[in-house]
């Protein structure tokens, strides 16, 4: 298998109407990245309905094509407005700015890109090899294993997300509940509607991404009264070919960084940290530390490399498992079951046209978006000229458009709304999204397999332990759960004081 | 910030006593076909209880420090949410196209200071754009009020 795999892959991917779609996803997802409050969730959470109609492998195309081109526009406005465009280009600030305001905001960009692309690609190097391992165990996989991965999904957040684990922890039940409101699938018996027919279909996922992501993100960039002083860069082939001679001398970074980023980005929530860590490590090792945060090159490297691989990584557990590793993902998952697949391992052997043609799409897409900024940065950076009392009811209204599309009710709009008030309410006391957006997907499913795990076992909660695959996650699981409690003893036992850092989440 | 940080946790703990009243209804525990219905909510609904004590009892323990959001900053965050929750509602008459013009449209005059050509350029260009691509291109209906009846479609 594998060669002949991916070059089925690339069939597909190759095909002129998939090509088409990505340059249309990759220009999409770049005009997203940049605007604020749309960010790559956001912008698939939307277009999604409009692929209900489309043949699945073009659809994911077109969705992956278009997270990409989200990733890639994060960077341009944080390198040129100083204003990440995405929580996980916040470390890209740190030094893109400063260059673009010494004028070297073309090398910037550029370095920008091309570690992108780098990062991207290895993640997805690894992907090939790997998915199918993972593919192939995790056919074995029984409810008790399943349920496993689903503590091991959400423990992370709590273990590894930063910020206060407890209101990770709320986010994480909160999305569990609203995921059961509704009608139970097994029993048959409606919960929590308290009699309102409106909310026995319960809460659409896509429509929380939209108000969540969406208008919270318009609603807390409205507060801070965000007003777009960018800087202009120049790029020509002559700045790309002199950057690219420089970005080699760079290697370790980059190598440091695919790893760093595709460790932390198959686990969720982990594209924002992975760009810290990576730039935290640059600096460390860097031969002129001081040169960080005041326009070093590296430094733009260094998050961006790291931030591609888990962007990247992160839809590995989501085509092999059936899990998503961030939200973006998450809808990806959604969309998956709308158009009638079964997320999943099973899905290698039962559509590999599918598999391989997004695996296959991911090079495409990567190779289309570097391309594509590359050219066309100066007209992505006009998008944010757009004065904010244009692009704010824009926005809004695109937002509104989205929701209602998903399943055509007029209540959807509302919720939406109301979600916008949470997403708001909830960023500005620490809450993190990502973990809430996650349970909410994954609920059903996370449910279904703990019945059956306790069917399995007739009530007994030990069976996780039992199975030797399942027990070793549940038990890294619970390390991840335990390790907010545990840290702060073993550093007074140890006797140092860390500063944690606590980004925020993607 | 403190008082907005328990008064979170209250509203969430409600919502988490509710939740377990409506899983008590349905039944928590254990029939012929395995746990009842509201087994899996009762447990996840008393856990979010308990973590909402916990965020209370930190915050409590906290200085206030600054406010959860000062006036000046509500300003601006209404100013989107009202018009934003009023175009919902016309839409339940007027249909999608013609109410997210109109909250462009007024949200462009009141606050952006527009002209009233540019102001209704852009509302209409929009409304245009998002019917041909969803109504027509990817056939999504959107909702339609009296205009849209009125132009035939």
């Amino acid at each position: 298998m594998g060669i002949e795999n991916l070059l089925l892959g690339f069939q597909v991917a190759l095909h002129p109407y998939n090509l088409f779609l990505a340059v249309i996803g990759v220009t999409l997802g770049t005009i997203i990245g940049v605007l604020p409050g749309l960010g790559g969730a956001n912008g698939v959470a939307i277009l999604l309905p409009l692929t209900f109609s489309m043949h699945p492998t073009s659809a994911i195309i077109l969705l992956t094509s278009l997270y990409w081109g989200a990733l890639f526009g994060g960077a341009i406005t944080s390198i040129l407005f100083n204003i990440p465009g995405e929580p996980w280009s916040v470390a890209t600030t740190f030094d893109g700015y400063p260059l673009a305001r010494e004028g070297r905001g073309g090398q910037a960009l550029t370095a920008a890109f091309s570690s992108s692309f780098v990062g991207a690609l290895f993640a997805v190097i690894l992907i090939t090899l790997f998915a199918p391992l993972l593919a192939e165990i995790a056919l074995k996989f029984g409810p008790p294993e399943f349920f496993a991965i689903q503590l091991l999904t959400f423990s992370s957040f709590i273990g590894l997300g930063g910020g206060n684990p407890l209101k990770s922890l709320v986010s994480i039940l909160l999305g569990f509940i609203m995921a059961a409101v509704g009608l139970d699938i097994v029993t048959g018996q409606l919960r929590m509607t308290f009699g309102i027919t409106d909310l026995m279909k319960g809460f659409d996922f896509i429509v929380a991404v939209i108000g969540l992501f969406g208008i919270g993100e318009i609603l807390l960039s409205m507060e801070e009264g965000l007003a777009f002083k960018g800087t202009a860069a120049r790029i020509n082939p002559r700045v790309v070919w002199e950057t690219w001679r420089e970005l080699p001398r760079y290697w370790r970074t980059f190598v440091r960084s695919c790893f760093i980023g595709f460790w932390m980005g198959f686990k969720p929530g982990g594209a924002t940290p992975a760009s810290f860590m990576s730039y935290a490590f640059a600096k460390r090792f860097s031969k002129n530390p001081e040169r960080f945060g005041k326009g070093e090159l590296e430094g733009v490297v260094a998050p961006e490399t790291a931030a591609h691989a888990a962007g990247g990584a992160s839809l590995l557990p989501m085509i092999t498992l059936g899990i998503p590793g961030s939200p973006t993902a998450a809808v990806m998952l959604g969309g998956l079951i709308i158009w009638g697949l079964q997320p999943g391992p099973m899905l290698f052997k039962e559509k590999p046209d599918f598999v391989w043609g997004l695996i296959a799409s991911m090079y495409t897409g990567n190779v289309i978006g570097v391309a594509m900024v590359l050219a066309f940065v100066p007209l992505f950076a006009a998008i944010l000229r757009v004065p904010f009392a244009i692009l704010t009811p824009l926005i809004v209204a695109v937002c509104a458009v989205g929701a209602y599309s998903v399943n055509s009710r007029m209540i959807d709009v509302w919720y939406m709304l109301i979600f916008g008030v949470i997403g708001y309410v909830f960023k500005k006391l620490d809450y993190p999204l990502a973990p809430l957006v996650l349970a909410l997907v994954l609920g059903d499913l996370a449910e279904n397999a703990l019945r059956q795990s306790l069917i399995m076992s007739r009530g007994s909660l030990l069976i996780l332990f039992e199975r030797p695959i399942s027990g070793a996650i549940t038990a890294v699981a619970l390390f991840f759960f335990a390790l907010p409690i545990v840290t702060p003893w073993w550093r007074r036992f140890r006797g140092v004081s860390l500063p944690t850092a606590s980004p925020r989440e993607t | 910030m403190r008082a907005a940080d328990v008064t979170t946790a209250l509203v969430l703990i409600a919502g988490g006593a509710l939740v377990i009243w409506d899983s008590l209804r349905i039944g928590i525990g254990w029939s012929t076909d395995g746990p009842k219905s509201g087994f899996f909510p009762f447990w996840l609904a008393v856990l979010l209880v308990g973590a909402s004590l916990g965020i209370i009892w930190r915050a409590l323990r906290q200085q206030s420090g600054k406010p959860f959001v000062t006036r000046e900053q509500l300003r601006p965050v209404l100013d989107v949410l009202w018009p934003a929750t009023a175009c919902v509602l016309l839409m339940h008459w007027l249909g999608l196209y013609l109410s997210s013009a109109l909250y462009m449209g007024f949200y462009m005059r009141r606050f952006g200071h527009y002209s009233w050509l540019v102001a209704v350029v852009v509302s209409v260009v929009f409304a245009v754009s998002v019917f041909l691509i969803f109504e027509i291109w990817f056939l999504v209906p959107m909702p339609k009020g009296p205009v849209e009846a009125w132009l035939g479609y």
